[in-house]
């Protein structure tokens, strides 16, 4: 249970960065803070104690297995969220083109 | 940043990104091929393939990569694989179980691959325009 | 399971430097260290796979961050509407830890997870798909429509991309 609440507060720092801050690199550094913390997630509730990676050998019978199923959950969740940094990233770029900064309280203007 | 992306890096970096290119490279092929065996699988090594281009355009600058790697060539690439996808999208759900080793990494590692890499071609030429027409 | 409190409490440590330190360069490198804790934590927890890949793609991503971003001068500024932000990001803070830790409270323990899905993976897995690698087999053989998903939602990705940083023009007149 520790570990689980261990893992909100990582998840909640990146949570209070996209909140608090008015740096757009800051806003996609909280994301991607985030990101790690659902990953980390999934990960620790497919684990079991004295489990061995599931890869199976040719010549042994492996019974104690971690789970492989958030496994394969997480391999999809991090290409998705790579993809999402680097469309933000993208964006901020674009941004800093038109407006010459990257503060997010003076992008006010919506004509384009 | 201090060093002119224009012409690249030092002279020792050139050398070492040479000698080391190879490497990576077959890395990459090896952990796609790979992955039903041991740890990998086709994401991982299309990944590491456009790391490898990447750190050649990194240290011979963007001209000099760009006209080895030209960007035609990879959306050839990315465009097959996602033909491929869909080809196997139609057939999977007739049920069969199918020889998925070697057809479903090489499709992943060709999407992601070139994939990434013209993406960072496209942001780093985003981000030079900005900063030559300052 | 000392190595995982170790490693989270590194982790967490590098994500409050990232957060709170005023350089840009600096943060990003904080978020470097927290995503190669990240892949330190995934092998503790038996799972080479995500190590291998959360490596390779944390320093593509960090290689995009500081290559497109760092620029020579970044103003910064701390002023305007700030204690409406304050008191909304406080409340929402406490209805948020206190649904989590309701929600975290009915998992089962750490260490013991209930696999009614796997155990038929497992027991079919070498046999029907020829894959040691159960991870494989599961990605790219019985659930081969999330994979397919997942390229769809890349290539999406690089044509959004390619669309957005198209050059339309310079800076228009203010």
């Amino acid at each position: 249970m520790t570990i689980y609440l261990l893992c909100l507060a990582l998840f909640s720092v990146g949570l209070y960065c996209v909140l608090r801050k008015r740096n757009i690199i800051k806003i996609i550094i909280g994301i991607g803070i985030m990101e790690y913390a659902v990953n980390l997630f999934f990960a620790l509730i497919g684990y079991r104690a004295q489990g061995r990676s599931p890869i199976f050998a040719p010549d042994q019978a492996i019974r104690n297995m971690v789970d492989p199923l958030p496994q394969a959950v997480v391999l999809t969740s991090i290409v998705l969220g790579l993809s999402v940094t680097l469309m933000l990233v993208a964006v901020a770029i674009r941004i800093y083109e038109r407006y010459g900064t990257f503060d997010i309280t003076k992008i006010t203007r919506l004509k384009g | 940043m201090g060093t002119n992306s224009e012409k690249g890096m030092g002279v020792i970096v050139k050398t070492v990104t040479k000698l080391t290119l190879g490497f990576i490279l077959l890395y990459g092929i090896y952990i796609t091929l790979s992955g039903h065996i041991s740890p990998g699988g086709g994401f991982a090594g299309g990944v590491i393939i456009a790391l490898s281009f990447v750190h050649v355009m990194l240290a011979f600058g963007k001209d000099a990569a760009l006209k080895r790697l030209r960007p035609p060539g990879l959306r050839l690439v990315i465009s097959g694989a996602a033909l491929v996808f869909l080809a196997m999208a139609i057939i999977v759900p007739q049920g069969r179980v199918f020889d998925s080793e070697v057809i479903v990494p090489l499709c992943e590692a060709a999407i992601v691959g070139p994939g990434l890499f013209v993406i960072f071609v496209a942001l780093v030429l985003l981000s030079k325009a900005d900063k030559d027409s300052e | 399971m000392l190595e995982i409190h170790l490693i989270l409490f590194f982790m967490i440590a590098a994500a409050i430097i990232a957060v709170e330190v005023k350089d840009l360069l600096s943060s990003i490198i904080a978020v470097g260290a927290v995503g190669i804790g990240l892949s330190m934590a995934f092998l503790v927890l038996k799972a080479p796979d995500l190590a291998i890949m959360q490596l390779v793609v944390e320093i593509l991503s960090l290689i995009i961050l500081i290559r497109a971003t760092i620029r020579k001068d970044l103003p910064f500024s701390a002023s305007g509407r700030w204690a409406f932000n304050t008191g909304a990001t406080v409340v929402f803070f406490a209805v948020f830890l206190v649904c989590a830790y309701m929600a975290l409270k009915g998992l089962r323990a750490f260490g013991d997870p209930l696999m009614r899905v796997s155990q038929a993976y497992l027991a079919e897995g070498p046999a029907k798909t020829r894959a040691l690698n159960i991870v494989s087999a599961i990605t790219s053989n019985f659930r081969v429509i999330d994979t397919l998903g997942e390229g769809v939602a890349l290539f999406t990705a690089i044509i959004g991309i390619l669309a957005v940083a198209r050059k339309v023009g310079h800076k228009k007149k203010k």
